[in-house]
């Protein structure tokens, strides 16, 4: 909302700077956004009055002007289309200096000197947008009263500053001048002051139109007035300035007359052409399914019969509170008015305004509530105007059609109760003064009864009217405490904890934490080539996406980290070791989706090379020590990795699903190169994707102490050569059997391929530890016992033992 | 044989003066000491001298012994010193080449900064709460007091699923969920920190961002004490010399509203690009709970009171690490991750 501070004046008698008022205003909770200054950053720039207009002599398209500039006249050249004799233009003289800086000269086009430049609203720094089409094109033309040789800032109504008010939805009494200058008043004590409303009426109202409500409950109040024998013309000097200065165009003295009530007053109107309403009638009804309008716009729009229109004995002339048609438009030659000021639902606004994706001035004030009780006001405002600025004479009484009386509301307030809620000690009078300065009538002692005028209808209960108190008291002058209260709750849940223990894991294995988008892109399922069936490809879709792109909730984390490799490998961040925990969502059956936590992470490239020895490739093996790490530290030991190749997104002879007892717990595995294709990331990529409240469940919370070996260990090293398709696991666990009790712990630390091991098979090396509890272990039972495991690696997978 | 002995003394000291290495320093004592030493065999041949010369001639043996066993260890010492400075010589290294490069993970800013806003609420006396992400019409908007139509909806457009079903625009539905579940427990004091969305995506929003909701229910909760705790979150949050305002503001769900704003802390207060010029940054929501919305949860309006407040975790984070593009959060550059 934007309130032009000089005319802000006009109605509240302020005298603060305007910084200070704004600061007033937003510590009142009206936030003032911004103060903007209009005047225009140029000099020499004034009014002018075009006294003759004749063709260049020697081109075509410029026109050679004589100009009175005030104290003289001097002659210009000009290649605008709009000018005319008689225009006010303006004028940059010799010397004039504009806001881009450039310097106006003395100038000669073929022959013809030209003392000057008329401007165009570009050329001044104006918003193009507030002056018409011609105007944009050609220069500006000022209103008729503008005086010759006045500056141009005067002239445009720019000497002011203007308060750019950021309000919220419940204030749409603030969306006025006048409701601001209550505001003022209220904080400031300074008066307020309405201009002097007279109206001279000739004949009756009633010989011209009739009004009749068919939808009450969607149009409260229905009033119109008719001003007859119009001149619509364009708008005085100090109009257009004005509404400029608010952001409108000046379209004519009719239109701009409805537009400054409106900004005065809040209350939106309308201006029909009224020889252009057909049977003299004034329909307030829904549409009927089909009917059309053109609007103002020049958009055909489509009605339906939940939209309420003003309608002719015939068509839809209005579509109610939110856009005027274009048939009954005022035009140049219109010649007679029908002022309408009214009060919609604000609902069925703003349901119509949203299905119709039009938004107006007239709908956005309709939607936060009009005064129903400054109708008729408004409508004497605009006929006053008419009178004055556009010559029509006023005709007698208005058509109120009011079916839905207001009444006002008397709320109880417990002066105690603020103080309670407060955390003040305020005395009943100064609660009670507070109040009144709001225009509150405040009536009784204990409880009051608090009567709420019918522009503040966002003022519904005893809490709305502390809030007022405390609003006008100031909330800065309440006194800060802190609240004692104890819980016994736990402070976080497990869950939380769990979700913390995750995060930390998988940042100290050295992985880097992500954070991704929840919504992810359907057409990720083809590249990751899942069959039609995958679940994954029934993830919750969004009905109103902002791009397809966004459009799946996932339900795994493996797209995002995917595209977040994607997008650091096209800027040349080739290694990548990222994790990321968050939730996925798995659709329910008449339910809220599920939310299950999963941590997974993704590798990729070379750790940066040390000069010293080499560093780890960042593949499969890799990736698994880190999800060993993971595991480790949170305590859930004996997970298996099976090997897997019903992953479609995964090597198939490099993916292992992680298992714990029954209960799968995730996955492991190295992209498959087809994967990589389709998304278009040109080098390997190993994931893993974990179900971590599944993991959580499988985990310790606290280590369990074990004693320190109190006897020595015998270490043994054991080499065999196994075919090469004999897993690595399948050979510890036929160690680990046979070493029995007494096996301590069997660790691999050699693979080795090439002779003398024969071709299809590989040498593994097992370093083994024995060790008993309570005694030493002699070298005779170790030998006994490493003989066992020698002749059950040869028995069960056909092992030979290396010497 | 004393000549005898007394040579082999010289040439031995003589040796073991030039002797440069352990090794040289054992072959000497070997030579002369050892069990074919000469010395050694020369008191062997002891027997050969007659009687009354042996008391003198053994002495004499012996003392040369021990003036020997004695410059040995002496020698021993300074040629493990000299070894010593040798090697210490030899293996100086650059000190200047750069360490192995440990694997280091990273945490994100946006998640580092939501577990320091938790632990100073932690401190405070609050427990933390989670709700679903995807969430009920009714949780989200109806129960807070903002029914269909209302024009508070119009500040935060909604991604929708179904009709009935949304993504959640603000963490607030969990004030409700654990109100509902809660009741009639008092006191209440919860943060519900996690992900929201609202259909905005351009350079100062994010369609996904992070909030922490907070709420205090119990009799006479009042709103000085809001003041208080937000007032105390922020200065543990950014410091003791911070300025913190109310002022008045407009949430269907509590009444009164406060927005509270914080003196810049980018220019303390003199105004810049971050702050728009006006020394002040928005930094959070808060009010006191609506008595509808304490009602539609089951408690009593006049029985208990609250406070409720919701802050954005992504501009924390940007004021606490001066990033001024909230995009760089979802982007994940690594080279932006290293730094935090």
């Amino acid at each position: 909302m934007r309130i032009p501070y000089n005319w802000l004046k006009k109605y509240v008698k302020v005298d603060l700077p305007s910084q200070e008022l704004a600061h007033l205003l937003t510590m009142a909770g009206l936030e003032v956004e911004g103060i903007e200054d209009l005047s225009l950053k140029c000099k020499g720039v004034v009014v002018g009055e075009i006294r003759s207009l004749e063709p260049h002599p020697y081109a075509d398209r410029l026109w050679v002007c004589q100009v009175d500039v005030g104290e003289r006249v001097i002659q210009l050249v000009t290649g605008a289309p709009n000018v005319r004799a008689g225009q006010k233009v303006a004028v940059a003289l010799e010397g004039a200096r504009l806001p881009d800086g450039q310097e106006i000269k003395r100038a000669s086009f073929r022959g013809v000197v030209s003392q000057g430049m008329l401007c165009s609203p570009q050329e001044l720094g104006l918003d193009p947008g507030l002056f018409s089409a011609e105007e944009r094109e050609g220069i500006i033309s000022l209103p008729p009263d503008s005086p010759p040789g006045e500056d141009i800032s005067r002239a445009l109504g720019l000497e002011d500053q203007v308060l750019v008010l950021e309000l919220t939805p419940n204030r749409g009494d603030c969306l006025s001048i006048w409701g601001v200058a209550r505001e003022v008043a209220a904080l400031t004590g300074a008066p307020l002051c309405w201009p002097h409303l007279q109206l001279e009426e000739e004949g009756n109202i009633e010989e011209w139109i009739a009004v009749e409500i068919e939808s009450p409950e969607l149009c409260p109040r229905y009033l119109a007035r008719v001003v007859t024998g119009v001149k619509v013309a364009p708008s005085p000097a100090w109009l257009q300035g004005f509404l400029r200065a608010c952001g409108l165009r000046p379209i004519n003295n009719v239109v701009d007359i409805t537009n400054f009530v409106m900004w005065e007053m809040g209350q939106p109107l309308h201006a029909f052409d009224y020889d252009k309403l057909g049977g003299k009638r004034i329909i307030v009804r829904t549409a009927r399914p089909g009917e059309k309008i053109v609007t103002l716009d020049g958009e055909e729009r489509l009605l339906d019969p939940s939209m309420l229109v003003i309608a002719d004995e015939k068509d839809p002339v209005a579509v109610a509170g939110v856009m005027g048609g274009l048939e009954s438009e005022v035009t140049f030659s219109t010649c007679s008015v029908l002022i309408e000021a009214a009060c919609f639902d604000n609902i069925s606004i703003r349901r119509t305004s949203k299905r119709l994706g039009l938004r107006s001035e007239a709908s956005l004030r309709f939607e936060r509530g009009v005064d129903v009780e400054a109708v008729p006001k408004a409508a004497d405002r605009a006929a006053q105007l008419m009178a004055q600025l556009a010559g029509g004479k006023v005709i007698g009484g208005r058509l109120d059609a009011y079916p839905r009386k207001f009444f006002p509301v008397t709320i109880s307030l417990r002066p105690e109760r603020v103080n309670e809620l407060l955390g003040t000690s305020l005395p009943s009078r100064e609660i009670k003064e507070l109040l009144e300065r709001l225009h509150l009538e405040v009536r009784g002692e204990g409880p009051f009864q608090v009567k709420v005028p019918s522009f503040r209808r966002d003022l519904k209960e005893e809490a709305d009217l502390i809030e007022e108190v405390a609003r006008i008291y100031g909330y800065d002058r309440i006194t800060p405490t802190l609240p004692g209260q104890v819980t016994s709750r736990p402070k976080q849940t497990w869950r939380q904890k769990w979700e913390q223990k995750g995060r930390e894991a998988a940042f100290l294995a050295g992985l880097s934490e992500v954070v991704t988008y929840s919504f992810i892109s359907p057409r990720i399922w083809d590249h990751l080539l899942l069959p039609p069936e995958h679940p994954w490809r029934r993830a919750l879709k969004i009905a109103n996406p902002l791009k397809e792109d966004h459009s799946v909730m996932r339900p795994s984390l493996l797209p995002g980290l995917l595209q977040v490799a994607l997008r650091n490998f096209n800027r040349k961040v080739t290694s990548l070791e990222i994790y990321e925990v968050g939730r996925v969502f798995l659709p329910r059956e008449g339910d809220l989706p599920e939310e299950p936590l999963r941590l997974a992470g993704l590798v990729m490239g070379v750790r940066d090379r040390a000069w010293n020895r080499p560093t780890p490739p960042l593949d499969f093996y890799y990736l698994k020590g880190v999800v060993e790490n993971i595991l480790s530290r949170v305590r859930c030991p004996g997970v298996i990795f099976e090997a897997t190749s019903s992953l479609p997104f995964l090597h198939p002879g490099r993916a292992a699903l992680l298992e714990k007892g029954e209960e799968v717990l995730g996955y492991l595995g190295e992209l498959h190169p087809q994967v990589l294709k389709n998304i278009d990331l040109p080098c390997r990529a190993c994931v893993f994707e974990l179900d971590w409240e599944r993991v959580g469940r499988h985990s310790q919370d606290y280590p369990r102490h074990q004693p320190l070996p109190r006897y020595p260990s015998v270490e043994r090293d054991l080499a065999l050569v196994v075919k090469e398709e004999v897993p690595a696991r399948a050979v510890e666990e036929v160690i680990k059997e046979a070493g029995g009790d007494m096996l301590w712990s069997c660790r691999l630390f050699d693979v080795y391929r090439g002779d003398p091991v024969p071709p299809g098979c590989k040498s593994l090396a097992f370093s083994l530890v024995f060790r008993v509890p309570h005694r030493t272990l002699t070298e005779e039972e170790v030998n006994r016992r490493m003989k066992r495991i020698e002749e059950e690696l040869v028995f069960r997978i056909g092992a030979s033992v290396r010497r | 044989m004393e000549a005898r002995i007394l040579a082999i003394k010289e040439e031995a000291l003589q040796c073991l003066e030039s002797a440069r290495t352990l090794e040289e320093v054992e072959n000497i004592r070997v030579r002369f000491l050892g069990k074919k030493g000469e010395l050694t065999q020369v008191l062997r041949a002891m027997g050969q001298i007659p009687p009354e010369e042996r008391p003198r001639i053994g002495q004499l043996a012996n003392q040369v012994k021990e003036v020997l066993e004695k410059a040995l260890q002496q020698a021993r010492e300074r040629v493990e010193g000299q070894e010593l400075a040798f090697r210490l010589e030899r293996e100086k290294i650059d000190v200047t080449l750069p360490g192995y490069p440990l694997p280091l993970g990273h945490r994100h800013p946006i998640y580092q900064t939501l577990e320091e806003i938790r632990d100073i609420f932690v401190g405070l006396g609050f427990d933390v709460v989670e709700g679903p992400e995807v969430e009920k019409d009714y949780y989200n908007f109806e129960a807070l007091n903002i029914p269909k139509d209302h024009p508070a909806r119009d500040m935060q457009d909604s991604f929708y699923i179904t009709e009935e079903i949304l993504l959640r625009t603000h963490t607030s539905p969990v004030q409700i969920r654990v109100m509902e579940e809660r009741y009639p427990e008092i006191p209440i004091k919860i943060i519900a920190p996690g992900k929201v969305y609202r259909r905005d995506d351009d350079a100062t929003h994010s369609p996904m961002f992070f909030q922490v909701e907070g709420l205090l229910v119990d009799r006479k909760v009042t709103f000085g004490e809001l003041k208080g705790t937000l007032m105390t979150f922020l200065k543990q949050m950014f410091g003791e010399g911070i300025r913190v305002r109310f002022r008045p503001s407009y949430f269907p769900f509590t009444e009164p509203s406060a927005e509270v704003d914080m003196s810049c802390v980018i220019c303390n207060g003199e105004g810049c690009r971050v702050c728009k010029q006006t020394g002040w940054l928005e930094i959070l929501g808060s009010g006191m709970v609506h008595p509808q919305v304490l009602k539609m949860a089951g408690y009593d309006p006049q029985e208990v009171s609250g406070f409720a407040f919701g802050l954005g975790v992504d501009r924390i984070a940007m004021l606490r690490y001066g990033i001024d593009d909230l995009r760089l959060f979802y982007e994940n550059d690594h080279r932006f991750l290293q730094q935090f």
